[in-house]
């Protein structure tokens, strides 16, 4: 690991002033990915500004009847907080289904929006990688790239976002809020991350030094109709190669309104509103389902080794559907804390 | 001797000294104040600075789970954390969990269920395990499995890791009455 300095900041202002006055520094809080990073000289922070400490842990009450979720809370605080389990059991599934109970018990709120892909080439740093290193080229094109995505790619970058949590926040779109050197300001859970483009570098639109406080929760939280449904190579401690959030309001038979996004196929939490506008007004069945599916993968392109995704993500949104619609959870939830 | 004479110092290959600065971290109840760079890991701290090597490092990439320590009582991953961010908190290893004359529950449980083989991971899974009991939230074989899943076993014991807290589980639970 190459050597840095550090400090803890006392406060946000603290933190925002620190991270500025320093150059390449940056902010830690759980240091769960950061720290990894490190060790493989991804990154190489020359100052890191300690934020894990800051009064940001709170999860509290919207005046407007949403829940604000402190940026510094913890993964486990949050996913086993009683609001969410009862208000958003979608937000808790997903993060549950994330990694361990070691890790979600240091992760952060904030760190789980900021953490990096997990694409081999871009933490191998014997290899090209736009993303580490912008203009060397992209080693996933064309090589091993099973991990990689099949959605919004570009010729510079096929990586994905690997959080499970951010799947479920697309869904229910939350603002985040930040604090940076040119004051506060409130980004749209939607526009928070980013497609590669030309510059896979950028995961997402915060402006330099500027630092996530929370994550503001709007009321509806799809408590009925839900599904987070996750696939992966083992059944825990994996990251996802495709998983699909749902929420759905139902009016007997007949979806009202929905949201649906998935993980594990985009370099974003991958939400599609043209899909969610198919599903509004139209009955819950199997078809409606498969017509939606068909057109959410109707883009979708393989990468080679990542082929089998556009099937699995096809008939992971009938699934998880399926599942919302009929308020079933699935298997594998019997730790959703109702014991 | 003399040294040819050049414009710059002579540093003989020897690398710039290391900054370090005084941590002060509760460990089992004890104070130690460790004078440690920035970039030691919690868990280089535990085995190379308080040379308390029960805590194993495995992947040091927080994939194995055989670094799980408690930090104020939650289980984390000490070689994905940096001691200098624990500064004043309390950490328990599995040192402090029990001593060979008095093994904690789960230590004997480990022993009575042959809950390992090498045994390279089982202070870690002691530790996460530990963990889980604070936590309270595992009850059903399968509950414990999934909340157990941070710590691998390349040695397979996981039958007997499963039985021994599982064991310790069901006591503690009917020791409360629930």
């Amino acid at each position: 690991m190459h050597p840095f300095t550090y400090s803890r900041a006392t406060d946000v202002a603290d933190a925002v002033r620190d991270k500025a006055g320093h150059v390449a520094s940056a902010y830690i809080g759980g240091g769960t990915n950061l720290i990894d990073l490190m060790k493989m000289n991804v990154e190489q922070p020359a100052h890191l500004v300690n934020v894990a400490k800051l009064p940001l842990s709170k999860i509290e009450d919207l005046p407007d009847g949403g829940l604000r979720l402190g940026a510094t809370a913890t993964n486990s605080d949050t996913a086993w907080n009683e609001d969410v389990k009862k208000r958003y059991p979608l937000l808790n599934q997903a993060i549950l289904a994330g990694a361990s109970p070691q890790l979600r018990n240091a992760a952060t709120n904030g760190g789980n929006l900021m953490q990096r892909t997990r694409c081999y080439y871009f933490y191998d740093v014997a290899t090209p990688c736009n993303k580490r290193e912008p203009g060397s080229g992209c080693s996933a094109i064309g090589g091993y790239n099973r991990v990689c995505g099949i959605l919004g790619t570009s010729e510079a970058c096929i990586a994905t976002h690997p959080s499970d949590m951010c799947v479920a926040l697309a869904a229910l779109a939350p603002t985040v809020r930040v604090s940076g050197p040119n004051g506060e300001r409130t980004i749209a859970f939607e526009d928070f991350h980013r497609l590669p483009g030309d510059q896979p570098e950028f995961d997402n639109t915060l402006a330099e030094g500027e630092l996530i406080t929370s994550l503001d929760l709007p009321e509806k939280g799809f408590a009925k109709n839900f599904a987070y449904l996750k696939l992966r190579d083992r059944h825990s401690y994996a990251f996802a190669l495709v998983s699909v959030a749902v929420g759905l309001e139902m009016d007997g038979d007949t979806i009202k309104e929905a949201r649906l996004a998935l993980g594990g196929v985009a370099h974003k939490p991958w939400r599609d509103q043209s899909a969610e506008d198919l599903l509004k007004g139209q009955p819950a069945t199997a078809e409606t389902f498969g017509r939606v599916a068909a057109h959410v993968v109707a883009n979708a392109v393989g990468q080679g080794s990542n082929d089998f995704k556009i099937e699995l993500a096809r008939r992971a949104i009938v699934r998880a559907l399926k599942q919302a619609a009929e308020g079933q959870q699935q298997a594998g939830d019997m730790y959703l804390g109702g014991q | 001797m003399s040294q040819p004479l050049t414009s710059t110092p002579y540093t003989g290959g020897v690398p710039a000294p290391v900054p370090t600065g005084p941590v002060r971290l509760h460990i089992n109840g004890e104070t130690r104040t460790l004078q440690l760079a920035p970039w030691t890991s919690l868990l280089d701290a535990l085995r190379e600075y308080a040379h308390l090597t029960g805590t194993k490092k495995g992947c040091d990439h927080g994939q194995c789970g055989a670094c799980t320590v408690l930090v104020n009582g939650l289980r984390i991953n000490s070689c994905l954390t940096l001691a200098v961010m624990h500064e004043d908190d309390d950490i328990t290893t599995i040192e402090g969990l029990g001593t060979p004359e008095n093994l904690s529950p789960l230590q004997q449980a480990f022993v009575d269920h042959d809950a390992f083989q090498c045994g390279y991971c089982t202070p870690g899974q002691i530790c996460s395990a530990q963990g889980l009991l604070n936590e309270g939230r595992a009850h059903s074989e399968a509950e414990i499995k999934e909340l157990m899943s941070g710590n691998l076993c390349r040695c397979g014991a996981y039958v007997g890791i499963l039985d021994a807290v599982k064991e310790v589980v069901d006591k503690e639970s009917s020791d409360v009455g629930a």
